[in-house]
């Protein structure tokens, strides 16, 4: 075994050894000293990042199980940006809360890593594999706020059906075996491809219990219980980081087996998915109405925005799978850039996540205020944003692909989203009021990092088209 | 290379936003600053609409001034702009009215007014984008963009109950915009189907046929944005609440512009991409004008609040934009954009004034006022003059589209026309009224004796809205002959693929005989013929 035989894991490779050192500087650290922990996490990003550029269009493979092809590459560069964003806000929440800087580092380090891993695996032990490494990195992260009651309520609730799902997933794998013969998913592709036209009972227990593992996992409805507890109880950056990075890589793999290994059993998937996909846009959003908390609020826009990815997935032409990349890309840093402000907000003796807590902010803090309403009116969809480029990709995916009827849902549901993504604006812009709630000075990284956030959402927004080609690019070479 | 004048259009008032925002100062004390910053970019952006109409070739039908850059290749999306002779003339209203729209909130905002002033000229340059656009794709982009300026003028400088009306004003719109939004997709993709690449760009999508069934559901889903933009009847009821919430900029602007983006839209998308639906569709939509022409009068007949019933004259005036497209014939489709033109004149005028009489009463009731002639003759005497062309006296402005809307209905369904004309009466009678509740007879109320005449600034706003007004009404002509080609070139289109239904002849008879009545005082016996039809 050559050296060459590693490269495809080198970008995981590099953020699980920032993972590493982080927890071993967490041990020698003295009690109350502080250390650029952070930066360490920083390094292993550029590390990763730099090595995903090097890796573009070689289309490596690793031990014939890890893949890193172009569509694994963007998305481990969705993920890079995901775990740079994340990290820079993270700061203020550890320093107030005094949270043990090594471990949250180190589990969001290695839950970065298992995401790549999730990312790139081409055999469904593999994706199971990283599947469990992320997970376990995200329940501890969710209850790393060992003394709220939410957050270990959110954390039990997050651990006890994420477990349950992973059961379904591993009796998915089983199945397919069973059929196939394999877990590789080239080799599960031809094989399910030659047994014939008609599935067989045994085939689509194997695709009905991967669907539902990998439904729990997107927190599509009704498989989405656990998000808003799981959503609320998190420190408010690590929020940010599920709803993006578990749903990127968690959609990567979701594509990579439904739309080539078990692609010839689509005419049995892809109606079950049709009626997942409108319940998860209905549900997502109209239950997000009614939410007076911004995190629950944005958990359940999050399970609508799955809804959308999930129409693209469906729709399953080029259009539909550039689609998913491009709105994993657009959502990440959208969505990041809306909890990076709710986590600049959280202050040390109040939340501030409440929709009425933002009552006066464009006052208070105007630049605050101005970011968060783009994040917001990029996530509604607004022109000349980036959740609107990604929006228009995927609804041209669906009406390509004759799906009009769920394209209609998808649109009309995107203008109820509108409504409560307003009621956070209406609150900053046009509410005012006398006792405004205090919020705390913004810190320079966690600023900077809303300023990329924002810029990224106008560049996507404005001049998309590059990225769009690369989208496109990457899912050339597979499938 | 020739030098981008739509593009300086578009993005000047961008630039000048940022400029706006960039000033020193804090959102209070940099207000002076601020608000001229902001009214001398909209002048510039006028001045430079104006050197676009000298330099623009009346005689010809063509999109003039395109410019055209790939912008999302891989799906033949393009920045592709151009303005032909009904869209220039919008171009010119918009840049004529943002000022105006500017002096007339001058005193009147008083919280914020940097981010006022920048959203009124971002709000400008997004109404200048849909109005160039010749992609589908960019002018759905600005289509949208559009609500966001205007959702913050009304929700933060508003009146009582702003938040409810600029929330409602933006779900109602973006609910008829997102289907337009499904079936331009699909029209793209009928494109890649017919030749094999996608492409939004307009003058491709003209060239293709689309099929009959996709015609119908296209059309009416470009329809219900526009029907809910115009306000066509029943969708209108976003309209009163949005115009008495907003600030007065933001009232001058919703109807003097953004109302005539629906109308735009039916003449630019609608009917020519689906000529067959159109004619189809057409009855139709000239039976919900005609109700909403008299629906909006006698709705506004009864409107206690001055701003309100401006609103529902909006109806009732873009009821007669709508019933002129829907004849479908050169005399309806030539009126329409000339009331268009008018209805942003006039309407905005009187937004402007209601706008100052607020200014000094904190009130727009009319029962609070009476007898304001007294203390103000010149405020009252542009009142009149602005309540005169917004009913269609002869000689002013409103009396040209009207007639030839008019015209052209009774030749498509003199039944139409005839429910229709009962609007002139109506909105004589509402505009008549109300004008003489508020400055005739005695002063009822202590606090309207002692209240103060046009001051400069509001003489500077009023000026060129009476001047347009008396120019538009007697020298049709002007603004008629520039879009005379592009409007047959619509009718020709539909005529082409419908040929039955569609008669284009020489509209130039008609408006020449119009314009000899409206100027030489000899052919004044045929106007007052014309007028004893009222």
């Amino acid at each position: 075994m050559n050296v060459a035989a590693f490269s495809a894991i080198v970008p995981m490779a590099c953020v699980a050894a920032a993972g590493l050192v982080a927890m071993t500087a967490e041990a020698f650290r003295a009690p109350g000293e502080r250390m650029p922990i952070g930066g360490l996490g920083f390094i292993g990003l550029a590390g990763a990042a730099l090595t995903m550029l090097g890796l573009w269009n070689h289309n490596l493979t690793s031990f014939g199980v890890v893949a890193a092809d172009n569509f694994g590459l963007f998305v481990t560069g969705v993920l890079i940006v995901v775990g740079a964003l994340s990290i820079a806000f993270s700061g203020p929440t550890i320093e107030r809360e005094g949270l043990p800087a090594g471990e949250y580092y180190a589990l969001m380090l290695f839950a970065i890593a298992g995401m790549m891993l999730m990312a790139t695996a081409t055999d469904l032990l593999v994706i199971f594999l990283a599947l469990e490494v992320l997970s376990l990195a995200v329940y501890t992260l969710t209850g790393i706020r060992r003394g709220s009651p939410r957050a270990v309520e959110g954390a039990f609730k997050y651990f006890l059906l994420g477990a349950f799902s992973s059961a379904f997933f591993l009796y998915g794998i089983a199945f397919t075996y069973g059929v196939t013969g394999s877990t590789r998913l080239d080799r599960i592709g031809s094989l399910v491809a030659a047994q014939g036209m008609a599935p067989t009972p045994m085939q689509l227990a194997a695709v009905g219990l991967l669907l539902v593992g990998f439904a729990f996992k997107v927190s599509a409805v009704p498989f989405h219980m656990w998000t808003p507890d799981a959503y609320e109880g998190a420190p408010p950056a690590v929020t940010g980081f599920m709803s993006t990075g578990v749903k990127a890589a968690a959609f990567a793999a979701f594509a990579r087996v439904f739309l080539s290994a078990l692609y010839p059993l689509r005419d049995a998937w892809s109606p079950v998915v049709w009626v997942i996909a409108a319940a998860t846009m209905i549900a997502g959003t109209v239950i997000g109405v009614s939410q007076s908390s911004v995190k629950r609020m944005l958990a359940y826009s999050s399970i609508a925005h799955g809804g959308y990815l999930l129409l693209a997935l469906l729709a399953g032409n080029d259009v539909g799978k550039g689609a998913i990349l491009f709105y994993l890309l657009a959502y990440a840093v959208t969505n990041l850039g809306a909890f990076g402000v709710i986590a600049l907000l959280d202050n040390a003796d109040r939340p501030n996540d409440q929709v009425r807590d933002y009552a006066g902010l464009s006052a208070g803090h105007p630049a605050l205020a101005a970011a968060m309403a783009i994040f917001l009116l990029s996530l509604g969809g607004f022109p000349p944003l980036a959740g609107f480029i990604a929006k228009w990709y995927v609804f041209s995916a669906a009406v390509k692909a004759g799906y009009t009827w769920l394209a209609i849902i998808g649109v009309l549901t995107s203008v109820v989203s509108v409504f409560f993504y307003l009621r956070v604006v209406v609150m900053m812009y046009m509410t005012p009021t006398e006792t405004p709630a205090r919020f705390p000075p913004v810190p320079r990284l966690a600023g900077a990092a809303l300023i990329v956030s924002a810029i990224l959402v106008f560049y996507l927004g404005i001049l998309p088209a590059r990225v769009l080609d690369w989208a496109a690019a990457s899912i050339a070479t597979i499938f | 290379m020739t030098f981008p004048i739509l593009t300086s259009i578009v993005a000047l008032p961008i630039v000048g936003a940022l400029l706006v925002l960039a000033l020193p100062g804090g959102d209070d004390e940099g207000a002076a600053t601020s608000r001229r910053t902001a009214l001398a970019v909209s002048l510039l952006v006028f001045a430079a609409t104006l050197v676009l109409w000298s330099r623009f070739d009346a005689g010809s039908a063509d999109f003039q001034f395109t410019e055209h850059h790939d912008w999302i290749p891989a799906f033949g999306i393009s920045y592709f702009v151009g303005v032909d002779g009904i869209s220039l003339l919008l171009v010119v209203l918009t840049a004529f009215l943002t000022p105006l729209a500017l002096l007339g909130s001058w005193e009147s905002v008083h919280r914020r007014r940097k981010g006022f002033c920048a959203f009124i000229l971002l709000l400008e340059s997004a109404m200048m984008g849909v109005f160039v656009s010749l992609d589908l794709f960019l002018f759905y982009v600005f289509w949208d963009a559009m609500l966001i300026p205007m959702y913050f003028l009304i929700g933060i400088w508003g009146y009582d109950r702003r938040v409810y009306a600029a929330v409602k004003f933006l779900l109602y719109t973006m609910a008829g915009s997102v289907l337009m939004l499904l079936a331009i997709l699909g029209l793209a993709y009928l494109h890649s189907t017919t030749t094999g690449v996608y492409s939004f760009d307009l003058l491709k999508l003209y060239a293709i046929r689309v099929p009959d069934h996709l015609q119908f559901w296209f059309f009416l889903a470009f329809t219900l944005a526009f029907a809910i933009k115009v306000p066509l009847f029943p969708f209108h009821t976003w309209l009163p609440d949005a115009h008495v919430e907003a600030p007065t900029a933001g009232s001058v602007i919703l109807a003097g512009v953004l109302l005539k983006m629906g109308t735009y839209g039916l003449v630019r998308f609608a009917f020519p991409l689906f000529p067959q639906a159109a004619v189809f569709f057409a009855p139709a939509l000239g039976t919900l004008a005609v109700i909403g022409i008299i629906y909006g009068a006698l709705v506004a007949m009864v409107q206690p609040d001055l701003k309100k019933l401006v609103a529902y004259s909006s109806v009732s005036h873009l009821g007669f934009v709508v019933l002129g497209l829907a004849a479908l014939n050169a005399q309806g489709v030539q009126g329409a954009v000339y009331q268009m033109l008018n209805h942003g004149v006039s309407t905005g005028g009187l937004f402007l004034i209601v706008g100052m009489l607020s200014d000094r009463r904190h009130t727009r009731l009319i029962s609070e006022f009476g007898g304001l002639k007294k203390g103000m003759p010149h405020l009252v005497a542009a009142f009149l003059l602005v309540t005169l062309s917004s009913i269609g006296l002869p000689g002013l402005n409103g009396f040209v589209g009207e007639f030839l809307i008019l015209l052209g209905a009774f030749r498509a369904d003199p039944k139409m026309a005839a429910f229709a004309a009962t609007g002139v009466i109506l909105s004589a009678t509402y505009m008549l009224w109300m004008f003489q509740r508020v400055n005739y007879g005695p002063v009822t109320n202590e606090k309207n004796a002692a209240l103060p005449d046009l001051l400069p600034r509001e003489w500077a706003t009023m000026i060129p809205i009476v001047a347009l007004a008396v120019l538009m009404g007697v020298v049709p002509n002007l603004f008629l002959r520039p879009m005379e080609p592009s409007v047959n070139r619509v009718l020709a289109r539909i005529q082409q693929q419908v040929p039955a239904r569609v008669r284009v002849d020489r509209p130039a008879d008609h408006v020449d005989a119009l314009a000899d009545a409206a100027g030489a005082p000899a052919a004044r016996g045929q106007v007052a013929q014309a007028e004893g039809v009222r």
